[in-house]
């Protein structure tokens, strides 16, 4: 994994305002640190919490976890406004957790009631919310790429000045739609900004065996994209990266790609045993990188919060996701009747 | 012989257009190529090439004509040693569908006489099964070892069989059908790809009309959706447009239709789909024995072939002969089981529910005949027909969406074919006419499911 815009102890010493630029960081706060903290491990909880509730039956078919990528999400969404919208692929918890979708709507539509975002109807990979401008959650590797790329379209056409931000994987990357809409984005200088989230494998297959440029921060080079490799486990680069693509974007140079270099824990769905990666590999990551103990030590090294009050957030965001979890399991499935709504109007 | 010129068609839309200016004057000569007149479409302003040499010997549709009919006389051009006396006995410059007999205006509408069309091929010219030899042994086995096994065999016998896919070699298969294949044959022959489902069909194809014999895994047919039209456009049609000199000798096969509750995008059936495209042959077994033999043919057969399975049953298991080469001819149905009193056809997936179903009905006294059709293209039609002819009466099941459906395609030939057989309507049993729900109970509601084959047959057998 490489760290190379991860802070030095020194840099860390000294914390500036929120969205300044560090060297390819952002100094974050005391405020910024906390509020990171808790938006990542409320994703990481409420993970868990999935994981779990999918072992007991509860969350069934594909179910596709975040745990390890936190802080990928939440950095991004720091740095956007209101009306910029959001589009990813299947493995989407965190992203909606992180625009502001409540825990029970996600939750309760994990397990298929009526209560869930889509009514029960949408599952773990196609669920929107049009309130927080989430446009999905799409099961088809690659189609947001060209979704968001329509979002931006949209964007340029009204004149307003919004981005879109479009995740997608290692994998995904690879998909020719995603070629299509670089050099339509570049040709109309639309305001999209590119997230790869380079986890390292598509399923079983890592980056090196599926990628001819595996810097997928260079793959706009032939449209003019500009693209930045971002140390995607450390939460202040991100946001610095996404500070700068934003402002690239609003001001209207068209779009930008960042590859966030992350990592994913788990299997790549409930159903894979993950064996073609080493017990050492994810061990590694998870001892020497993981997003939210980064931000744990820092808070803890610069005395903005002690250990209790640390136990005390994780206390409220136990909560929210057991509370989410009660609404799920006890909320009712969806009436018979929607089986036929909602297929045209 | 005096030759006619022809409007030109100048699009492929393009039905007729404005002889806007005449370039020559009758009297003229021109040679090949030499620019004659200007015509305008609706798209744009062309111009006009001389074909052949000769002099103009008349023009029969002046300039500023409009509304000029492809393939109307234009003008008639003589060629060394004629007169405009000889106009009259002009041969067409071809292509040369319309007639113009009178010499002053263009009369596109009467149209030559059109051929008789050729009559499709007769179907079903599979052959029967092969006999099974007495004392074979028997052996349980699940659909997905039968898949590996089949693949396997041939790629021992064919060194140009080869697969490729998403997650095939190094993970053993998305869903663990092809376990070992990377191991025995090496990654030459068992080939990992990016998820780029256009771009590898497209190189499958490719390799295929080189001679090669790929099989494509998409790790489910949903995703074959994103390389659908290199599976239409060009491994469908390609023996077609090039006049029979290369086809595109491919399998696509992978898990269709619904599994459990993954959703919209992840749960469809296909077989209605690929069955409408000629070009393609379209296979959907339900046994591991049939999943077995008609893999065999599948990989052997020199046509595009789509091999419709299923994720739910891969782990089903069921008797598969012990035989060094069992292969089972592609377009020929299977009778499951004997009856006389009503016909079920079903297929792959589908089969499951009409199973459960006939064991039902046979506790209320109605023998159903269940036919497995295999294929959906091409389709074992006098099998069904024969059976109608002896139930006279027929309800078929699959899941897929209930509108044009393999259902109603055979609904629509029984009724053409044996009409005066039938005692009852024909019931189709489909999935629901809704995107695939993800809540387990509207999940249900989606699927076709055992009751409702039960009371399709009491209907058309008209049993309470
Ligand atoms: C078009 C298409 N092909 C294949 C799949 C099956 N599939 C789902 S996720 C996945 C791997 C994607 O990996 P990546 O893009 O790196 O994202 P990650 O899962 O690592 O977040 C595959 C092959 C699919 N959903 N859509
Ligand atoms: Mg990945």
């Amino acid at each position: 994994m490489a760290t190379r815009k991860s802070a030095t102890a020194a840099s860390r010493k000294k914390p500036a305002e929120k969205s300044g630029l560090n060297g390819g960081i952002t100094e974050f706060d005391k405020e910024t640190e906390l509020e990171a903290y808790r938006e990542m491990l409320l994703i990481r909880r409420f993970e868990e919490k999935a994981g779990q509730l999918y072992g007991m039956g509860f969350i069934g078919g594909f179910c596709h976890l975040y745990i390890g990528q936190e802080a990928v999400v939440v950095g991004m969404q720091m740095a956007l406004k209101d009306g910029d919208q959001v589009i990813t692929g299947y493995r989407d918890h965190g992203h909606m957790l992180a625009t502001g979708m409540e825990a029970r709507g996600v939750m309760a539509e994990l397990t298929g009631r009526q209560g869930g975002y889509s009514r029960g109807k949408g599952g773990s990979m196609h669920m929107f919310s049009k309130d927080k401008n989430f446009y999905g959650g799409h099961g088809i590797v690659g189609a947001q790429v060209s979704l968001g790329t329509g979002l931006a379209f949209a964007n340029k056409y009204r004149g307003n000045d919004n981005v879109s931000v479009a995740y997608f994987g290692d994998g995904a990357a690879n998909q020719g739609q995603v070629y299509e809409s670089f050099n339509m984005a570049a040709l109309w200088k639309l305001p999209v900004i590119y997230i790869v989230e380079n986890n390292r494998y598509a399923m079983g297959t890592s980056t090196a065996r599926s990628s001819a440029q595996s810097n997928f921060s260079l793959r706009g080079n032939s449209f003019g994209i500009p693209g930045h490799q971002v140390d995607g486990m450390d939460v202040r680069a991100v946001h610095a990266a996404a500070v700068e693509a934003v402002a690239h974007c609003r001001s209207g140079k068209g779009p930008i790609i960042l590859e966030m270099l992350t990592y994913r824990y788990r299997g790549h769905s409930m159903s894979d045993p993950a064996k073609y990666r080493s017990k050492d590999e994810v061990q590694k990551m998870r001892s020497e990188h993981d997003p939210i103990e980064q931000v744990k030590a820092r808070l803890l090294e610069l005395k903005h919060a002690s250990e209790d009050d640390l136990k005390a957030i994780d206390k409220k965001v136990r909560d929210v996701v057991a509370d989410s979890a009660d609404f799920a399991q006890n909320n009712p499935e969806p009436d018979p009747s929607e089986l036929y709504t909602d297929i045209l109007l | 012989m005096p030759i006619d010129i022809l409007m030109p068609a100048l699009s492929p839309t393009m039905e007729e257009g404005t002889l806007s200016k005449w370039l020559k004057n009758e009297g003229d000569s021109v040679a090949a190529g030499d620019v004659i007149a200007e015509i305008e479409t609706d798209k744009a302003t062309m111009e006009v090439e001389a074909v052949d040499e000769g002099k103009i010997g008349k023009i029969m549709i002046p300039a500023g004509t409009e509304n000029v009919k492809v393939n109307a006389v234009i003008a008639v051009l003589l060629e060394e040693g004629e007169s405009a006396s000889d106009i009259g006995s002009g041969k067409k410059a071809d292509p040369a569908p319309a007639p113009a007999e009178e010499a002053t205006e263009a009369k596109p509408e009467a149209a030559a006489p059109v051929p008789a069309a050729p009559k499709a091929p007769v179907e079903n010219t599979a052959a029967a099964d092969p006999s099974i030899p007495d004392g074979t042994e028997m052996v349980a086995t699940t659909v997905r070892e039968a898949l590996r096994d089949a693949m396997a065999e041939e790629m021992r016998a064919n060194e140009d069989v080869f697969l490729m896919g998403e997650e095939v070699a190094e993970y053993q298969g998305a869903y663990k059908i092809s376990q070992g294949l990377l191991q025995e044959f090496g990654a030459r022959r068992v080939v990992d790809t990016p998820i780029t489902e256009h771009g590898f069909t497209g190189i499958g194809v490719g390799a295929a009309m080189a001679g090669l014999r790929p099989i494509v895994e998409f790790m489910t047919f949903n995703f074959a959706m994103q390389a659908i039209d290199q599976i239409i456009n060009s491994a469908a049609k390609t023996l077609y447009m090039s006049g029979g000199q290369m086809g595109a000798p491919i399998v696509f096969r992978g898990a269709n239709g619904a599994a459990a509750r993954v959703g919209a995008q992840h749960s469809q059936c296909y077989a209605a789909w690929y069955s409408h495209i000629p070009g393609l042959k379209v296979v959907m077994p339900y046994t591991a024995a049939d999943a077995k033999g008609l893999l065999k043919a599948a990989i052997r057969d020199p046509n595009p072939v789509i091999f419709l399975e299923n994720e739910i049953l891969y782990g089903h298991s069921f008797d598969v002969p012990k035989m060094d080469d069992f292969v089972l001819p592609i377009g020929k149905a299977r009778i499951h089981k004997q009856g006389k009193d009503v016909t079920i056809v079903s297929f792959g997936i589908g089969m499951n529910y009409a199973v459960k179903a006939v064991e039902e009905l046979s506790g209320m006294g109605i023998d159903v005949e269940l036919i497995d059709l295999r294929t959906i293209r091409p389709m074992d039609l006098p099998t069904v027909i024969e059976s109608v002819k002896k139930t006279g009466r027929l309800v078929t099941v699959e899941e897929g969406y209930p509108q044009s459906s393999v259902g109603t395609e055979i609904a629509t030939r029984v009724q053409q074919q044996a009409f005066d057989y039938l005692d009852a309507p024909i019931i189709t049993i489909a999935g629901k006419d809704v995107p695939m729900p993800y809540a387990a109970n509207l999940e249900k509601l989606a699927l076709p499911n055992v009751a409702e084959i039960v009371d399709a047959v009491k209907a058309v057998t008209y049993t309470a």
